[in-house]
């Protein structure tokens, strides 16, 4: 399943590259892209264990960058 | 500004308030105070953390969550370091002007991305459905398939449909970038996104949303960021190995010197510190895919749709292009081109006799006969003057036109009638027409060339292009006519839809390093060949969905002139990022050497950083500018 999110607050280019970088490893996560310029992150999943695999990166975000918020 | 951007204003010229008096008395030495009491490291410290605080706890906080090398933790480090020697002005000085680079930096990268969304502005909001003779307003997403939903004047059209009822004139400029707007009626087909300008249509829905026109647009642009150039890729790999390069660097620095050749400790660790200042790479890590997104921004802007900053790139370095003939270069439709009267007959009495004669029939060529006799002639086709029309299979009509035998029909007709008459060479299908026994003259049909082709091509070759090819399935008289008439280089005839794979991957082998291949076409059995060339080029109006799937590029109004203008919005977007990343790295370069030779300052190191990356995110909204 292929979801797209906004994100509020995403300040920094590097920061989007890392954020992606992580979301890309979590397990389950078959493809992520976070796009700096339309602050817009979409993610490709395993459908049953989506919502856990949000969770995630939401987590992982989190670490990466504080002050970027996901809204779902 | 956000209201984020607002409070940090506001600190800013809080901080800067307080710093300039405590700056100017340090000038003027009067913050020589002959105390063991730092009064003056306090006095400086009432600036730094009302500017700067929040980088300290951010560099605290994302240490704690194993992120060690990003910005705020080198600020950190570069302005304590300078606190640590005891340059109190210089510490609070670079914390201001980060901030106000940062502050800046964010302004403007708001400032381009709203004005690019802003051009993307297509999608509907709502669809206005009849419930119980109501109108009520539904998400887009619930209409199914078959639905009627009313578009009042001035809605956008928010699904693909047909019209039902209803005339009006629609603005599809968002889509096309085409400012004249198209008249629809009953029965036309209209696509979401645009706007209906004056009269109130209801429209039969023909796709859901997500398969609508605007949905699909959508997201190839949000899609567009994803497929990074190799500029990109280079900088994103530069940037991970940069900072930790310029971060041991320091450290070699600060260490180094004092302890093996007994240098004073201070000056080293302030050269170091420099270092710091200059580790972010954040003046390429911006502006590259800020330029890329501002061209392919303003490409949209022209009604082509780019679906990735590599594709620029590619489209860049095009050398030759390759051209499906019919509906790219040609409209795809059949029209009279030329009119050969006999002796006998005028040109206006051949084209009714003509129409006349095959006014029963709906074969293309009647109706290409028909439209001309309307155009040129008159509006109205009397039929009744026609008796015993009869169609002789291969052959042509014969038909009684005002009591006389007319023959309209190819050469085995008039052959067949053993009539005498005079072969026509021109390529396209040749009618030949015979009164009573008698030639009166021949009329050529043929698919008609887009009147922008020819400018187009000589465009292309302005632009760069070397090599322009046509590709089609047509008879070779009419293909080289074709290709000869817009000045085409190479023309290959006769190709069944699998040959022009071939034959553009013999193209393919021919290019030298550098050199790429687009092929342009209308979609119609041409996806493969679109996904085999360097760059796939559609026409997206008269293309089908599968051909616009697998292009690079498509021309939203297929019109073939906008190939040369991408291409310039394309070099223009590639020298834009090739002057930001050459410019900030010859200044961080720069000030590095300088730096490491004790000839630079703090001052110097705050401009490399911040300043540099100011700059070239100005230089990079240009691109959104490129005409």
């Amino acid at each position: 399943m292929k979801k797209k999110f906004k994100l509020v607050d995403l300040d920094c280019a590097n920061c989007a590259a890392k954020m992606e970088n992580a979301i890309k490893k979590i397990d389950g996560v078959t493809d992520a892209n976070v796009s700096f310029m339309m602050q817009k992150m979409t993610i490709e999943a395993d459908d049953a264990r989506f919502d856990e695999i949000m969770q995630e990166v939401v987590r992982v975000c989190k670490k990466v960058e504080p002050d970027c918020q996901i809204q779902m | 500004m956000t209201k984020k951007q607002k409070n940090m204003l506001y600190r800013i010229i809080i901080a800067a308030v307080i710093y300039i008096p405590l700056f100017v008395m340090e000038h003027m030495g009067k913050l020589e105070f002959e105390t063991t009491f730092p009064i003056s490291f306090l006095l400086f410290m009432v600036p730094y953390v009302i500017v700067g605080w929040d980088i300290v706890y951010r560099a605290v906080r994302n240490i704690s969550h194993g992120q060690v090398f990003d910005e705020n933790f080198l600020m950190c480090i570069a302005t304590f370091g300078a606190l640590g020697v005891q340059e109190y002005s210089e510490a609070v000085a670079v914390m201001l002007f980060y901030q106000i680079g940062e502050l800046f930096q964010g302004y403007a990268v708001g400032k381009s991305r709203q004005s690019i969304s802003e051009m993307m502005d297509i999608c509907p909001e709502y669809a206005n459905i009849e419930v119980d003779g109501q109108l009520k307003q539904v998400d887009p997403d619930d209409v199914s398939v078959g639905d009627i939903i009313v578009v009042k004047a001035g809605e956008r059209i928010p699904l693909d449909g047909v019209v039902v009822s209803g005339t009006s004139f629609v603005d599809t400029s968002a889509l096309t970038g085409e400012s004249v707007p198209r008249k629809v009626g009953e029965g036309s087909e209209i696509i979401s996104g645009c706007v209906n300008g004056s009269g109130l249509l209801k429209v039969k829905t023909t796709k859901e949303f997500d398969d609508s026109t605007v949905a699909k647009i959508l997201e190839l642009v949000e899609n567009a960021s994803s497929k990074k150039a190799k500029v990109e890729n280079f900088i994103t790999k530069f940037a991970k190995y940069y900072t930790p390069f310029v971060v041991c660097a320091a450290v070699v620095l600060a260490i180094f010197p004092p302890l093996v050749l007994s240098q004073p400790f201070g000056e080293w660790l302030k050269r170091a510190c420099i270092f710091l200042v200059i580790s972010c790479p954040c003046a390429l890590v911006i502006s590259v895919p800020l330029g890329f997104f501002g061209g392919i921004g303003a490409a949209s802007r022209q009604g082509v749709l780019v679906k990735g900053s590599n594709y620029l790139e590619v489209l860049s370095e095009m050398k030759t292009i390759v051209f499906d003939k019919t509906g790219t270069l040609t409209k795809g439709e059949f029209a009279v081109s030329k009119i050969l009267p006999g002796e006998e007959c005028k040109e206006e009495e051949l084209l009714e006799m003509a129409a006349l004669a095959e006014g029963f029939s709906d074969h293309p060529v009647a109706g290409a006969l028909k439209n001309a006799y309307v155009e040129r002639v008159s509006s109205a086709l009397s039929m009744e003057r026609v008796a015993d029309a009869r169609e002789i299979p291969g052959h042509g009509i014969m038909a009684r036109i005002d009591g006389n035998l007319v023959c309209a029909g190819n050469a085995k007709l008039m052959e067949k009638e053993g009539v005498w008459y005079e072969a026509n060479p021109e390529p396209g299908t040749v009618v030949y027409l015979a009164k009573d026994g008698i030639y009166m003259g021949s009329i050529v049909i043929s698919d008609t060339v887009k009147p922008e082709a020819r400018q187009a091509i000589s465009q292309l070759r302005r632009s760069g292009v070397a090599k322009t090819v046509m590709l089609t399935g047509d008879r070779r008289e009419v293909g080289e006519a074709v290709a000869h008439e817009l000045g085409i280089d190479q023309v290959y005839t006769d190709l069944l839809p699998g040959d022009k794979v071939d034959k553009v991957e013999s193209l393919l082998s021919e290019l030298g390093e550098k050199e790429r291949l687009g092929f342009v076409g209308d979609g119609i059995n041409d996806a493969p060949v679109l996904g085999r060339a360097d760059i796939g080029i559609a026409m997206g109006s008269m293309g089908s969905d599968a051909a616009i799937e697998a292009a690079d590029i498509v021309l939203m109004d297929d019109d073939i002139m906008k190939i040369s203008a991408v291409m310039r919005i394309a070099r223009q977007t590639l020298k834009i990022v090739k002057q930001n990343i050459v410019f900030a790295l010859l200044v961080k370069a720069a000030v590095l050497l300088l730096g490491a030779l004790g000839m630079a300052n703090m001052w110097e190191a705050v401009f490399a950083d911040v300043g540099v990356s100011v700059i070239a995110i100005l230089n990079s909204m240009r691109t959104l500018k490129v005409k």
